[in-house]
């Protein structure tokens, strides 16, 4: 793991989605709870909707565009055969960090 | 000779190494003892009890001066350490030197004092110590007014106390609920309910910027310009750990002092730290269960034996008589996680379990926190719950009974609660009718009236129906919100105002939500049903929101969004084109199209352009269209006396006047607009969801036309004399719509269900139509404000947080 800081909790609304961009594309950070997040790709596998402009719900999320539903601890479509990507991130004393490795950066060292 | 302990702090984590050690070996060691307090060991958490007049401080204390002397060991209370040397082994007091073997320090933690001009005036305490309770309970005799900064478990039950004692009291929190990282939402919202009831004011979301006063305090100043006047100001947002000597003496200090798990200082292993000061593998810990772990550890170490200690999950509890809550376990990231939620809105109940591949990993409850210690032993021991999961949330007492019962809500009711708006009939009256005989809705209808006018509490009575006939009575199957509950739309709707529900929390909650939080469905219906009902109490929340409503502007199929300024009855001019045209430059905009409804679309635009092409559109006094939203859209108009020879009345100035005073207001759906100036009806009027045909005898007023994926022709509503009556009209048929239908129906869809004869009446009763059209006027002192204008002025987030594309490219 390497943990890189990309940003506050308070950078992101209760129930929002902010992005990343990384070296895999955009991943979206999704704020489930006060100090939850989950991070996934933006882009939804039916056609392409930003899944960070969707409605955040307990801890899914429905793309803009035409109503998926996304399990953001799995990243399966509820109910459709689709899956997005899920990355590794945390929060800790209110910064949001998120795995360098997985979204494809090589480490700082 | 005997070895030399030398211990700073007479706490909680010291007091029970200290029992430990000498309960083990009694001469182990010749033991010294400073404390900054002057007094021994009390219990601190009980310090609450205290504050509140359920004990007394001699009730609380747990080491007296008969239990230090028993053991030999020299107590110097109210002596400050100022300075360790640990090469030369020395402990410095403010009274002079002591040479030690082993040294432990257990200084506690010190209160987090918010940096903010006042902080020092007199009247300003905060909430650690038995002098602070001393100081609280004695500002309380005088009355007055009480601000408590910070609405976490401290400042919960300083404000408990502080009530307790008389004193007018308001909590300011600085985040959306009460005790965040202990309790979700619903949770917070029913505690926050129990402290209200007694009397207890809480502002959330509440940023303190001043403390004022002279020469003591007299008030406080938030962010946002609220005034509060105080007498006593507790500040109680947090603690740090008390590192200042461990740092001084050179000591490795991270957050907290740094140990192994033997509770050695990382940097010598003759000193050893306990408690709220020392940080473990980057934990720190703020409750006493741990702590007490830790004491056990640091009294084998001091008699050569070697334990280790671990982190373990603890449990919180507010000590505050009548807010039972409990939670437990980790509610943050982890994976493949899934929430059962239980509610009982009848008693005020509320239960979240977490479960984590087979397995409880957080627990969450408010209002019946019996099972919490079952469930906080299933979360510690990690049983698997696979064979209970169906019951689990039931408790370890279930026998197969006792389920979530979606009557509940109504059951809960007062007999004084209103049932049915229309006719004024309280749950009472119904009950009563249904206990004399009536035991359908047609007969309760002929009855009492109730549901006998618009209908949209049939659901309701024929629930109250049931719950009072049991199963006499066959319910028809009901159309429910969402899977979230069982309860229609119009119930819904009614019991928001009936049980004045005023947060999206209290909806969930009172009415008995599955899931934590809604979904997507209910969410955006009830957002609007709360701030169409409660325009001024109730905050719009975004996040509630479909997209376009969030970004003010409509989503494109490729991410990108749609920009249309209004143009007030689709009248514009050369300074709003060209400033069009400047902004179609500016920003790369592929395609411009004059839309259906008389104005201008800029397609093709990127999110994160949107605030300065709305700031740039601005200046040239161009405003939101509101293309995107469930609200006013267009009113579209013709030319009408102005120009055309036929017209009759000036279609074209009522549009823009109609427009003005509509705009920016929420609807269940989109609402449509059509002035025309005379029967040929060029703007469509007819096929408007309000539309006005201008005559030579006035104005003919239609509703529920559309021209979508219906085709519908307007009814006519009413016709009138003026401009002034028409536009009284149009207002409060639209807050009828609003107030009335379901979410997502559009105003033919809304007439069908309650009758054009049943909106006539309410427009046609003057005093109706006034009290419509003020609550109208209400709703918009909020809303007639331009969204771009808004967001502009604090730039929304809508680049990218971080970008991690360029470090990876070199
Ligand atoms: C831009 C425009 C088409 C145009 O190029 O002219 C338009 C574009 C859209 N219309 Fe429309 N409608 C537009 C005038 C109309 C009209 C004509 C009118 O208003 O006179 C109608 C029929 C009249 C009516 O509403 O009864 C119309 C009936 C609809 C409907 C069907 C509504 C219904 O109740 O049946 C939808 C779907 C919906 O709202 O659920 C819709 C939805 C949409 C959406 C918002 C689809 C969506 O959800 O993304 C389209 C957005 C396109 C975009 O990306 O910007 N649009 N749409 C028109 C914008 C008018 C404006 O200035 O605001
Ligand atoms: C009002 C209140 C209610 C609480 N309720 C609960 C609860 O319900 N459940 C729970 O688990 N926890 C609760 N806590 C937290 C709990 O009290 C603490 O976790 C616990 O007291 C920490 O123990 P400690 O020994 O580390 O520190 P403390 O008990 O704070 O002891 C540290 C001592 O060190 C002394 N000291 C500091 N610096 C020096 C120095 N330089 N020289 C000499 N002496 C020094 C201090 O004066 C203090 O007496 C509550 C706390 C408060 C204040
Ligand atoms: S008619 Fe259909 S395709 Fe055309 S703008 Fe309206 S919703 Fe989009
Ligand atoms: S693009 Fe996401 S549901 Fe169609």
């Amino acid at each position: 793991m390497n943990w890189i800081d990309v940003g506050g909790i308070e950078d992101v609304p209760l129930r929002g989605a902010r992005l990343v961009k990384t070296p895999v594309g955009c991943v979206a950070l999704f704020r489930t709870d006060e100090a939850e997040v989950f991070a996934a790709s933006n882009r939804c596998p039916h056609k392409g909707g930003p899944l960070s402009e969707g409605i955040i719900h307990g801890q899914k999320v429905t793309c803009p565009l035409h109503n998926w539903v996304f399990d953001l601890n799995t990243g399966a479509a509820l109910g459709e055969d689709g899956q997005i990507e899920t990355f590794p991130v945390r929060v800790e004393a209110g910064r949001i960090l998120l795995d360098g490795h997985a979204v494809g950066k090589r480490s700082a060292a | 000779m005997k070895q030399k302990l030398v211990v700073i702090g007479a706490g909680m984590a010291s007091g029970r190494v200290l029992e430990h050690l000498t309960d083990a070996d009694p001469d182990a060691y010749d033991i010294t003892i400073f404390n900054a307090e002057a007094r021994g060991n009390y219990n601190r958490i009980m310090l609450s009890p205290v504050l509140s007049g359920e004990k007394t401080y001699e009730e609380i204390v747990t080491h007296d001066d008969t239990w230090y002397a028993t053991r030999n060991i020299t107590c110097r209370f109210g002596e400050h350490v100022v300075g360790i040397d640990h090469d030369a082994k020395t402990v410095t007091g403010e009274n002079g030197t002591v040479a030690y073997d082993k040294l432990l320090i257990a200084t506690g933690s010190a209160p987090f004092i918010i940096p903010v001009e006042g902080k020092d005036l007199p009247g300003v305490i905060t909430y650690r110590d038995l002098d602070d309770t001393n100081a609280m309970i004695k500002a309380a005799k005088n009355g007055g007014k009480a601000v408590v900064i910070g609405g976490g478990l401290l400042g919960l039950e300083a404000a408990a106390g502080l009530a307790e004692r008389g004193m007018d009291v308001t909590v300011l929190h600085l985040m959306g609920h009460l005790m965040e990282r202990q309790l979700d939402e619903a949770a917070g919202y029913l505690l926050r309910r129990d402290l209200e009831k007694r009397g207890i004011k809480i502002i959330t979301q509440a940023s303190t910027a001043a403390i004022l006063g002279e020469d003591h305090v007299e008030g406080v100043m938030l962010e946002d310009n609220t005034g509060l006047e105080a007498d006593l100001v507790v500040m109680a947002v947090g603690i740090r750990p008390e590192t200042r000597l461990a740092t001084d003496a050179g000591l490795e200090v991270a957050r907290g002092i740094e140990v192994n798990a033997q509770m050695q200082s990382k940097t010598d292993p003759d000193v050893y730290a306990v408690g709220e000061c020392v940080e473990f593998d980057g934990h720190l810990f703020g409750l006493v269960a741990p702590l007490y772990d830790q004491a056990k550890i640091v009294a084998q170490g001091l008699l050569g034996e070697t334990g280790a200690f671990v982190v373990k999950d603890v449990a919180t509890k507010l000590k505050v008589t009548g807010c039972d809550l409990f939670s437990a376990g980790d509610f943050a990231d982890a994976e493949g996680r899934e929430d059962i939620v239980f509610r009982d809105p009848s008693r005020g109940i509320y239960k979240r379990l977490v479960i984590e591949d087979d397995r409880l990993i957080g627990a969450v409850m408010y209002g019946d926190t019996a099972d919490g210690t079952w469930f906080f032993g299933l979360i510690k021991d990690g049983t698997e719950i696979d064979e209970m999961r169906e019951t689990l949330i039931f408790g370890p007492a279930y026998q197969g009974g006792d389920t979530a019962d979606p009557l509940s809500a109504v059951a809960a009711l007062p007999p004084e609660a209103e049932i049915c708006g229309c006719n004024g009939i309280c749950k009472g009256t119904i009950t009563d009718a249904i206990a004399e005989g009536a035991t359908d809705l047609g007969s309760l209808r002929a009855k009492t009236k109730a549901s006998a006018s618009c209908g949209t509490c049939t659901g309701l009575v024929e629930q109250l129906l049931q719950v009072t006939l049991g199963d006499d009575f066959q319910m028809p199957a009901p159309q429910p919100v969402c899977g979230c509950t069982d309860l229609t739309h119009e119930d819904v709707r009614r019991l928001i105002k009936s049980q004045a529900l005023k947060s999206q929390p209290a909806v969930w909650q009172e009415l008995g939500w599955t899931t934590p939080n809604g979904c997507h469905v209910c969410r955006p219906a009830i957002n609007f049903y709360l701030l169409a009902d409660w325009p001024i109490e109730y905050k719009d929340d975004p996040q509630s929101r479909f997209v376009n409503e969030r970004k003010h502007a409509n989503i494109q199929k490729d991410g990108t969004f749609s920009v249309v300024p209004r143009m007030w009855g689709g009248i514009t001019n050369a300074d709003e084109l060209r400033a069009i045209a400047d902004a179609a430059d500016k920003y790369n905009v592929p395609t411009v199209k004059v839309t259906g409804g008389q104005r201008i679309d800029l397609l093709g635009v990127k999110g994160e352009d949107l605030p300065h092409i709305w700031s740039d559109l601005n200046k040239a006094g161009l405003v939101s269209g509101h293309a995107y939203s469930k609200g006013l859209r267009t009113v579209k108009t013709c030319v009408g006396t102005d120009h055309c020879r036929f017209g009759t009345q000036d279609s074209t100035g009522l549009g823009i006047r109609l427009e003005k005073l509509l705009w920016g207001s929420w609807t269940p759906h989109k609402l449509k607009l059509g002035v025309s100036g005379c029967p040929r009806n060029c703007a469509e009027a007819t096929c408007k969801d309000i539309g006005i045909v201008c005559v030579d005898s006035g104005f003919q007023i239609g509703i529920g036309g559309a021209a979508g994926m219906d085709v519908k022709e307007v009814q006519p509503l009413i016709q009138v004399p003026t401009e002034e009556e028409t536009i009284a009209v149009v207002l409060a048929v639209t807050q009828l719509y609003r107030e009335h239908a379901k979410y997502l129906d559009r105003i033919y869809k809304w007439m069908a269900k309650v009758g054009l004869e049943w909106i006539q009446e309410q427009i046609g009763d003057l005093d109706t139509r006034r009290a419509l059209i003020e609550r109208f006027e209400l709703s918009q002192s909020i809303y007639r404000k331009d969204p771009w204008a808004e967001q502009a002025k604090e730039p929304p987030k809508f680049a990218p947080l971080a970008d991690l594309t360029l470090e990876a490219a070199e």
